[in-house]
């Protein structure tokens, strides 16, 4: 069974949401990597516009491949969200509020997690082909010289995550493993 | 000598990557379908379900299987009696990355610099070439759509040989348990054993060409293999991290011999979406 949450996150909303709770999400996020997160974290030092209004808002950690033509979007799984532990808390102070990606954070972010009332959640890395099913808008709002690792729009319905830290400093990465653990044979 | 027009090189490569960013070897599907049925954690086996229902939208949908559709990895084995005409190889091999690439909407993820300027070379060229020359009249052409997220988990240690085989077994399960969930488990990993250090890398990688589950044809390297996939299964990461019983699908060890003085020790690491196909021309 999984949550329905509707985008943007609210404080409110984030008390509800536990480690290991598989939700659907519905609503606006932001898809963007590296490149874009060393160039949104620059705006911020200059104390410059950035191209979306980071309060409240979701990034997902994510590059497609081209749509095919009368197509929405390629194929778009989540990329390793580690990359981006050196721009994340700086985003996190900014008023972000939800990350999507894929395997484990450094303990920074997920001090700032808690500190900040975020969440990370986790897609399914390699299966690309179901998640463009749930993105149903998708454009380029800037940084379009960087190709595939450009800053997007998307309008998601029921986007199927897994909340991996919650607000509670929650680990889903260490509590499946220690519950697993030596368990195989 | 045989013929082969660069040309033909070029369709081929630009056909085996295109069709295998849609399409996962029989024996993965099989691996993954097994790993469903043998996973003890619920939350698992549902993510490996989503995992294969993503394999049959990919090919029905024509929609790639991931995003990260790769560094384009060429390994080539080249008959001696071959003779390469109306072009050369490399410039054929890249050719046919960049029609592949381009007619499949896969998405392009070389830079030109890794360190200065990073500017995406827009065509995923260049391809990461390995040629072996062999005997015989035909050129055979594996490919690899390698994805960085499996790439980025690789290590490389030159043990001492007093350190042997309880060494080896450390070492490997020791490094997938620190890389947890990041290379996209249920993985298969290859271990290169031997050979100076750059030979070490190579066979770790060409481990993965092998289908999956295949054992060693040696006995002490299949004994070897078993071992390190029974521990690394009983880390507890699971598919995708989330706590489960199959982290690894497979462990593909290939040796090669090496100077009296070392034992150098390769991890390449490939996520569950593993695509690999070849042909021979």
């Amino acid at each position: 069974m999984s949550k329905k949450v509707m985008l943007p996150l609210t404080d409110e909303v984030l008390k509800d949401l536990k480690t290991g709770d598989n939700l659907s999400l519905t609503g606006v996020i932001y898809a963007a990597r590296d490149a874009a997160h060393k160039r949104i974290v620059e705006a911020l030092d200059q104390g410059k516009p950035l191209p979306f209004d980071i309060k409240g808002a979701t990034i997902y950690y994510m590059g497609s491949t081209p749509a095919r033509p009368g197509r929405i979007v390629g194929s778009a799984g989540p990329t390793t969200s580690g990359r981006m532990d050196a721009y994340a808390p700086r985003l996190i102070a900014a008023g972000l509020k939800g990350m999507i990606g894929k395997g484990s954070r450094s303990k920074v972010v997920k001090d700032a997690i808690v500190k900040h009332k975020a969440v990370y959640l986790g897609a399914i890395g390699g299966a690309g082909a179901i998640v463009s099913k749930s993105i149903k808008k998708a454009e380029v709002i800037a940084y379009e010289d960087l190709g595939a690792e450009a800053l997007c729009r998307l309008e998601v319905e029921d986007f199927p995550v897994t909340v991996i830290n919650d607000i509670y400093g929650g680990d889903l990465y260490e509590e499946g493993k220690a519950k697993y653990q030596g368990k195989a044979s | 000598m045989r013929e082969i027009q660069a040309g033909d090189v070029t369709n081929a490569v630009a056909r085996l990557f295109e069709h295998s960013c849609h399409y996962l070897p029989p024996d993965v599907i099989i691996a993954l379908k097994q790993a469903r049925e043998k996973e003890k954690s619920p939350v698992c086996r549902d993510v490996l379900g989503r995992i294969l229902e993503n394999v049959e939208i990919a090919g029905k949908e024509q929609i790639p299987l991931c995003q990260d559709t790769g560094a384009a990895v060429v390994m080539l084995e080249l008959g001696q009696e071959v003779h390469i005409t109306s072009g050369d190889l490399y410039t054929a091999v890249n050719e046919g990355v960049r029609q592949g690439y381009d007619k499949g909407y896969l998405r392009k993820s070389i830079v030109s610099q890794p360190c200065f300027a990073r500017v995406n070379t827009k065509d995923n060229t260049p391809a990461m070439i390995h040629t072996d020359i062999v005997p015989g009249d035909r050129l055979k052409i594996s490919i690899l759509p390698k994805g960085g997220g499996s790439e980025n988990c690789s290590r490389l240690i030159v043990l001492t040989p007093a350190e042997g085989r309880q060494g080896i077994v450390d070492f490997v399960v020791d490094f997938v348990d620190e890389v947890g969930s990041n290379p996209c488990p249920p993985v298969i990993i290859g271990v290169g054993i031997g050979g100076t250090t750059d030979k070490a890398m190579f066979i770790a990688k060409k481990a993965l060409l092998r289908k999956v589950g295949e054992p060693s044809p040696a006995p002490e390297v299949a004994d070897l293999e078993r071992e390190i996939l029974g521990r690394v299964n009983n880390l507890g990461i699971g598919a995708m991290g989330y706590g489960g019983t199959v982290t690894a699908l497979a462990v593909h060890v290939e040796t090669f011999p090496c100077h009296i003085t070392s034992m150098p020790v390769a991890v390449n690491m490939q996520c569950w979406c593993a695509r690999r196909e070849e042909a021979i021309l």
